[in-house]
Formats: C-alpha cells, sequence, structure tokens
C-alpha cells in the first residue's frame, strides 16, 4: 500500500448560524486556504472529494452548487459522498491507492442552522417501523445513555465529567462554539432535555466548513516537514435497528480501530466524533483508549458540531498535532448514523 | 494502477413502473443474491459494499445505507455511499474498482437503486432554490434548450431523435429485465405529444423501480468464473455549474473524461477499439450528442450514425444494447446499469441483445446540467 499522509488542514470557525454564506461561500475559503498552506493551487490537485448532505439544506443535489466554490476550469476529477467528510477523506485515500496521482483535496460543509436538525435525522430510520415513532436524535440518545446507566457502565456524573472536559479543552480552541470552564454539579442541577440528558450532555448545533489536502509518498515530504502519515484506515458498521444492538458498547468502532492498526503502537491522543458525552465513554472502552491518552485536545463534537463536517475536522485536529509535532501517533474517528451505527477510524503517525 | 479488477457477479431486478412486490431493502437484495449467485459466492465472501442512489429525498430516507446495511449483510463490514447526481451509478462502481485496485480490499459487492414509485421524481428535480427564480419543470425542461442548441450547430435530421426512442425500444424488447417493452413505429414516435419542444413524450424515458448489483474481484478470485469481464479503465470528471465560455451541448467534463478513460485503457480509436457502449440517454437526442462528446464521432456527425442505423446491433457502433435508459430509469441505478451491460456485453452473457463477439465494451453515466460524468472501459481480455 501507498503511503498517504494529510499535509494540510483547515476549517470555518463553528458557529451557531452563518446567515449569509451559500455552499460556494462556505467552501471556498477552506479549500483555497488548505491548499495555500502547502503552496498548492486547485491545478496541482488530482482528485476532489467532498461529503455533504441535502437534508440541510432541504433540496437535492445540493452539493452540485459547492463545486461552484472551487476553481472552475479545467473540469475536475471529483466525487461526493452523501457521508460525513470524514467519509470523503476515506474515498480520497482509497483514489490515492490506485497510484497515478499524488495528491487529494477533500472538503466538507454543514449548515446546521438551516433546518430542525434532531427532527431531521429521524430520517434517518426505517422508514416503515421506526420514522413514524418520531424517534429523534437526541431521544435515541437517550435510549443509548439510559442503557449505559442502567448496566452499570456510567453514570450521569460521568457524562457530566465528559462534558466538562471537552469544553474546558475547547478553550484553546478558537474554532470551537462552546467552551469554557463549566461546572459538574452545576450541569446535574440542569433540567433534563430527554431523560438522563440534560442540555450540557448533548451537542451544540452548528454551521461550519473543512477541508483537507492529501499527498502521498515523495510529494508529501516536498509539501510539509512533517507529514501526518494514514498509517491504517478502516471503518465498520453495524445492524440498523437499535433493538439489535447493545447500545452501551460498539463492536464497530472496535473492530475498525484492530483493522487501522490501532495496537501496533501508543497512540498519544485521540480525536473522537462523539456528540453526545456518553458516546465517548462508549467508544474509548470500545477502543480500549485509558486515562492516559489524551482525548479531544479540540474539545471534540460537545463543543463545535457542523452536521457532516465534525467528523473530517477530527481528522483535521488529530492531523494539525501530528504536523506541529506535539503528538508522535494520533487516532482519528468519526461516526454516522443513530447511536454510533458506523465507524470509521484511522491512524496518523509521524515520521 | 497496481492491482487487476474483474466483474464476476452481476444481478439486477426487473424494472418495472413499480415494484410494490418489494420494500426497498427487498429490492436491492433480490439485486445483491443474483449478483453473489452468478459470482458463485455468499454473503460470507464479501468484504465491502460500495452503494449509490441518487438523491434520498426520492424515497425520504436519510443515508438510506444505514438502514440497508441489514439487507445487504453488511453488520462488521464496511458500507461506502456515493452520490454525484445521475452519474452515481458510473461512479459507485468507479469508487468499488478502486478499492481492489488499490489493494484495500479483494471482495467488493456495488450495488445501485432507486425506487422512483416512492417520490415524484420530476418534481423532486425541479427543486425551488432559495432567492433563485424557479427555472424548469423537471430534466427536459433542463435538457430542451442544449437539445435544440445541437439541432441548430450540427443541422441534424428532425427524424434523429425519433430514430434513436425506435431503436432503444427494440433492443429493450430483446431484454427481459427491461421496464418498457414497446413495439413502436417512427410514424407512432413521432405522433406522440410534445412535452419539451423538440422532445415529445416517447422520446424520454421512464420513472422506474429497480436495483442492480455487481460483484468486483481481485485478479486472484477471478477463477472462479470462467469469463470475468476485466476492468481496463475508469474515470470521472466534474465541471461547474456557472463558468463562462460552459458549453452543455458538448461539455468539456464529458470529453476528458472519454479521454481518460482511453488513455488508461490504452484505446486510441475508440469507434474501431470498442466494441459496443452502453451511454447514459435519458431523453433520445444525447444519442447523437454523447457520439461526438466520446470521440465516436466528428463534431456535427453523431446524427449520421444515428439515422444511417450504426447504433443498432449489428451496426458499426451497437449502442445502449439493453434499450438504455430509454427503457429503464431508475435513476440512481441508471449509471450502474450501463456499466453492468457493457461487462455483461464482454462477458457475452447478454443473452438476446448479445453483440456477437464483443470484446470491449465501454458504460457511461452523466449527471447534473450534463456536469457529472463517469465511464469504464471493460474488456474480455486481461
Amino acid at each position: 500500500m501507498r503511503d498517504v499522509a494529510i499535509v494540510s488542514f483547515s476549517q470555518l470557525p463553528s458557529v451557531k448560524a452563518m446567515e449569509a454564506a451559500d455552499e460556494p461561500e462556505l467552501v471556498q475559503p477552506v479549500t483555497s486556504d488548505a491548499m495555500k498552506q502547502v503552496g498548492l493551487t486547485q491545478d496541482d490537485i488530482g482528485f476532489t472529494c467532498s461529503g455533504s448532505t441535502d437534508y440541510l439544506p432541504g433540496r437535492p443535489f445540493s452539493f452540485v452548487a459547492a463545486v461552484d466554490g472551487l476553481k472552475a476550469w479545467p473540469p475536475l476529477r471529483e466525487s461526493h459522498v452523501e457521508m460525513d467528510g470524514g467519509f470523503a477523506l476515506y474515498e480520497a485515500w482509497v483514489r490515492l491507492m490506485h497510484g497515478d496521482i499524488d495528491t487529494a483535496l477533500v472538503f466538507s460543509f454543514g449548515k446546521s442552522s438551516l433546518g430542525p436538525v434532531p427532527d431531521i435525522l429521524n430520517l434517518q430510520n426505517d422508514p416503515y417501523y421506526v420514522q413514524p415513532l418520531g424517534l429523534d436524535s437526541i431521544s435515541a440518545a437517550a435510549l443509548q445513555a439510559q442503557a449505559m446507566i442502567d448496566s452499570g457502565k456510567a453514570t450521569e456524573r460521568d457524562f457530566a465529567e465528559v462534558a466538562a472536559r471537552n469544553r474546558k479543552n475547547a478553550m484553546d480552541n478558537p474554532n470551537a462554539q462552546i467552551k469554557g470552564d463549566f461546572s459538574v454539579d452545576a450541569m446535574l442541577e440542569e433540567p433534563y432535555i430527554s431523560s438522563p440528558l440534560r442540555k450540557s450532555f448533548c451537542p451544540p448545533l452548528s454551521d461550519s466548513a473543512a477541508a483537507i489536502v492529501l499527498a502521498a509518498g515523495d510529494a508529501a515530504r516536498k509539501l510539509v516537514k512533517r507529514p501526518a502519515w494514514i498509517r491504517g484506515f478502516d471503518h465498520r458498521t453495524e445492524p440498523h435497528a437499535l433493538g439489535q444492538r447493545d447500545l452501551t458498547t460498539s463492536p464497530s468502532s472496535k473492530l475498525a480501530a484492530e483493522k487501522a492498526g490501532l495496537r501496533k503502537g501508543r497512540v498519544d491522543l485521540a480525536e473522537l466524533h462523539a456528540p453526545f458525552a456518553h458516546q465517548e465513554i462508549i467508544l474509548r472502552e470500545a477502543m480500549g483508549l485509558g486515562d492516559d491518552i489524551n482525548v479531544n485536545p479540540s474539545g471534540g463534537a460537545l463543543a463545535a458540531n457542523s452536521l457532516m463536517t465534525a467528523g473530517l475536522i477530527r481528522f483535521g485536529e488529530a492531523a494539525t498535532r501530528v504536523l506541529r509535532g506535539d503528538a508522535n501517533r494520533a487516532l482519528a474517528h468519526t461516526t454516522n448514523g443513530v447511536c454510533l451505527q458506523h465507524n470509521l477510524v484511522a491512524i496518523l503517525e509521524g515520521e | 494502477m497496481a492491482e487487476q479488477c474483474a466483474v464476476i457477479g452481476i444481478g439486477q431486478t426487473k424494472h418495472r413502473e413499480s415494484r410494490r412486490d418489494l420494500s426497498l431493502p427487498g429490492l436491492v437484495r433480490d439485486a445483491a443474491i443474483r449478483a453473489l449467485q452468478d459470482a458463485d459466492m455468499t454473503w460470507k465472501d464479501i468484504d465491502s459494499i460500495v452503494i449509490g442512489t441518487a438523491p434520498d429525498m426520492f424515497e425520504g430516507v436519510m443515508m438510506p445505507e444505514l438502514w440497508l446495511s441489514d439487507a445487504l449483510g453488511a453488520a462488521g463490514k464496511p458500507i461506502f455511499r456515493v452520490h454525484t447526481a445521475g452519474s452515481v451509478g458510473g461512479s459507485t462502481a468507479v469508487v468499488a474498482s478502486h478499492l481492489i485496485q488499490g489493494g484495500v480490499h479483494e471482495k467488493v459487492l456495488t450495488l445501485a437503486f432507486e425506487k422512483q414509485s416512492e417520490a415524484n421524481a420530476m418534481w423532486a428535480l425541479s427543486p425551488a432554490v432559495p432567492f433563485q427564480p424557479q427555472l424548469v419543470a423537471g430534466a427536459g425542461g433542463y435538457f430542451a434548450p442544449l437539445i435544440r442548441s445541437y439541432i441548430r450547430r450540427a443541422d441534424a435530421h428532425p427524424d434523429t431523435g425519433c430514430m434513436v426512442a425506435v431503436k432503444d425500444r427494440q433492443h429493450g424488447l430483446l431484454n427481459p429485465n427491461a421496464h418498457l417493452h414497446i413495439d413502436q413505429t417512427l410514424e407512432q414516435v413521432k405522433a406522440s405529444p410534445m412535452l419539451w419542444d423538440p422532445i415529445r413524450y416517447s422520446e424520454t424515458c421512464p420513472s422506474s423501480d429497480g436495483a442492480v448489483a455487481m460483484v468486483l474481484v481481485h485478479e486472484k478470485h477471478a477463477g472462479r468464473v470462467k469469463n470475468p469481464a476485466w476492468v481496463k479503465g475508469t474515470s470521472v470528471r466534474t465541471e461547474r455549474t456557472f463558468f463562462a465560455g460552459r458549453d452543455q451541448v458538448n461539455p468539456a467534463a464529458g470529453k476528458l473524461c472519454a479521454k481518460d478513460v482511453y488513455d488508461e485503457a490504452g484505446i486510441s480509436n475508440p469507434l474501431k477499439e470498442i466494441d459496443c457502449a452502453e451511454v447514459y440517454v435519458p431523453f433520445s437526442w444525447f444519442e447523437p450528442m454523447w457520439l461526438e462528446n466520446l470521440g465516436f464521432a466528428e463534431e456535427g456527425e453523431g446524427w449520421k450514425m444515428t439515422m444511417e442505423g450504426e447504433t443498432k446491433i449489428g451496426g458499426k457502433m451497437p449502442l445502449n444494447m439493453s434499450g438504455g435508459v430509454m427503457c429503464t430509469n431508475p435513476i440512481g441505478a441508471s449509471g450502474m446499469l450501463r456499466f453492468a451491460e457493457a461487462a455483461r456485453q464482454v462477458r457475452g452473457t447478454a443473452e438476446r441483445h448479445q453483440v456477437e463477439g464483443a470484446k470491449v465494451a465501454l458504460g457511461h453515466a452523466y449527471g447534473g446540467g450534463s456536469q457529472f460524468f463517469a465511464t469504464w472501459i471493460v474488456s474480455s481480455e486481461r
């Protein structure tokens, strides 16, 4: 397999609403900045891939407009996934394995402010038996959190501690939306949104966009001193029906992490795409990430959560720390679907 | 490319206006099981799944691969979802082939579907974009001006589109899976109502329910069948919606997509070296337009090949032997049906619509406003 690395990352600050920005206006700043950081232009890019969903803007083919944020000429080698941008990164990585091109541009964009996201996410459920029940994403996550409590694996205080740590970490992150030194006891006084979830255990909803440049082999070494090499990359899914899964575990992220080579060495940090506080506990346990590992130095999705972009940002945040030399080996993770159904894991390493 | 990829299993549903006998999971499973049987495989043999479909809004399920993962035996495996507008069936197969050529997986099930009876595709394709005037009603409203422009530029015979409709429907009569089985004459097509001038009712594709699946494998597993189709080249190209000088009649992205795939497959004279092609023709006039865009005819000359009958089975460049999109159009699957039919031709399994001795075939798909293109070349020879 070819050595492929993340060489640059750019994101727009996650905010509650970027009212005036359309798709090209979200995409153009991050893609041009990611390329500029390594001295490339669109003409140097071999393949472009994006991730987004039509259900945020509420119209079909919304990704078509995003292409207009890129250079007009000549026509691109380009693809799109109706998944989080983390999966667009996976497709670009696969494309680079083909061997005929050396660079790829990946981007994603999501404006959660355009609609009632928790209700929209009910449309991910089985349309015959579950969608009619109106299982919004917060209620679904609450079922999972309650299962954690019932099984004795975690308490509400554990959830609050995860939320407090992530938002404290986010104080160093200029792109985060919710940050600060919040009191665990105060969180536990908040009213329930959907028992046992209180507001602070849930992610914010954000608008943002992000872009990453990938390069292979010597091309990556030419662009940056210390590329963030993707040493392993894998994703796995689980049965769809919530009743068919043990919601307190994540066999798919465990398997994906094994296949990505997590056990081949110690990771310094992990960026986990865990929108709800209890999901970080599930993912850590499944992947065997102990207390000695720095999880979500960026603050994670609990601090900034633009749908379709929050996963790609995990890759960018992990890679940035490898590129800067702050970490030698990092894990990046993206999830898709209700209650962590589908999980993507990569191991990034410095030279 | 590092590794060789072969198509060893192909399966599709019977395509109909409405498959009320099948749920969406039932529809995709029907195609997948047929492909696995064709490859002499079971679910257990599959490493990875790549699926494609057009906008989720057609069926009202967001990211349907999450729900369909059960029907496709995906638990514990990777399942990946591609969406590139109408070209999606083609670009999905391209991603699947890259997983193998890149050495990531060895046995990949790829599948595309659409159950258009769950919604009204024409109006789903006529979105009212905020702050923009509503320009079109349906895809025909978008493409009719491009066709008029083609006719003017090429000074094309006005019957060309009707000839394509008659020919594709004759081919469709040979394909038991096709949605439309209509034996119609040129006079009947010409007499059908004008919808979007110059597109008559009989010159449009239907709206179908259907799915198609393929099993793609690394060369070391190709020996499971006696007649694998080898993937010799793949390409995807995209052009923006708005830029000065954009030519939507003969799009640059389409020409480049063809050039890329011919270069990779080592083809210098497509008309001579390719035996037949399945090309995405949702409105009849796109046959001559794509003949030129793909380099089978000089610019302005494509319609002559059609009028001379050169695109029939037995002609110089048989096009859409299966009846094509004009007979069967489950939108998200239409591109992969083209890719799969190309593979069937070189495997010699196209039954009554087989081009005799076909060794090299092109599969083609396009989408958006003639701006997303996907192609592959398959061959009976490694």
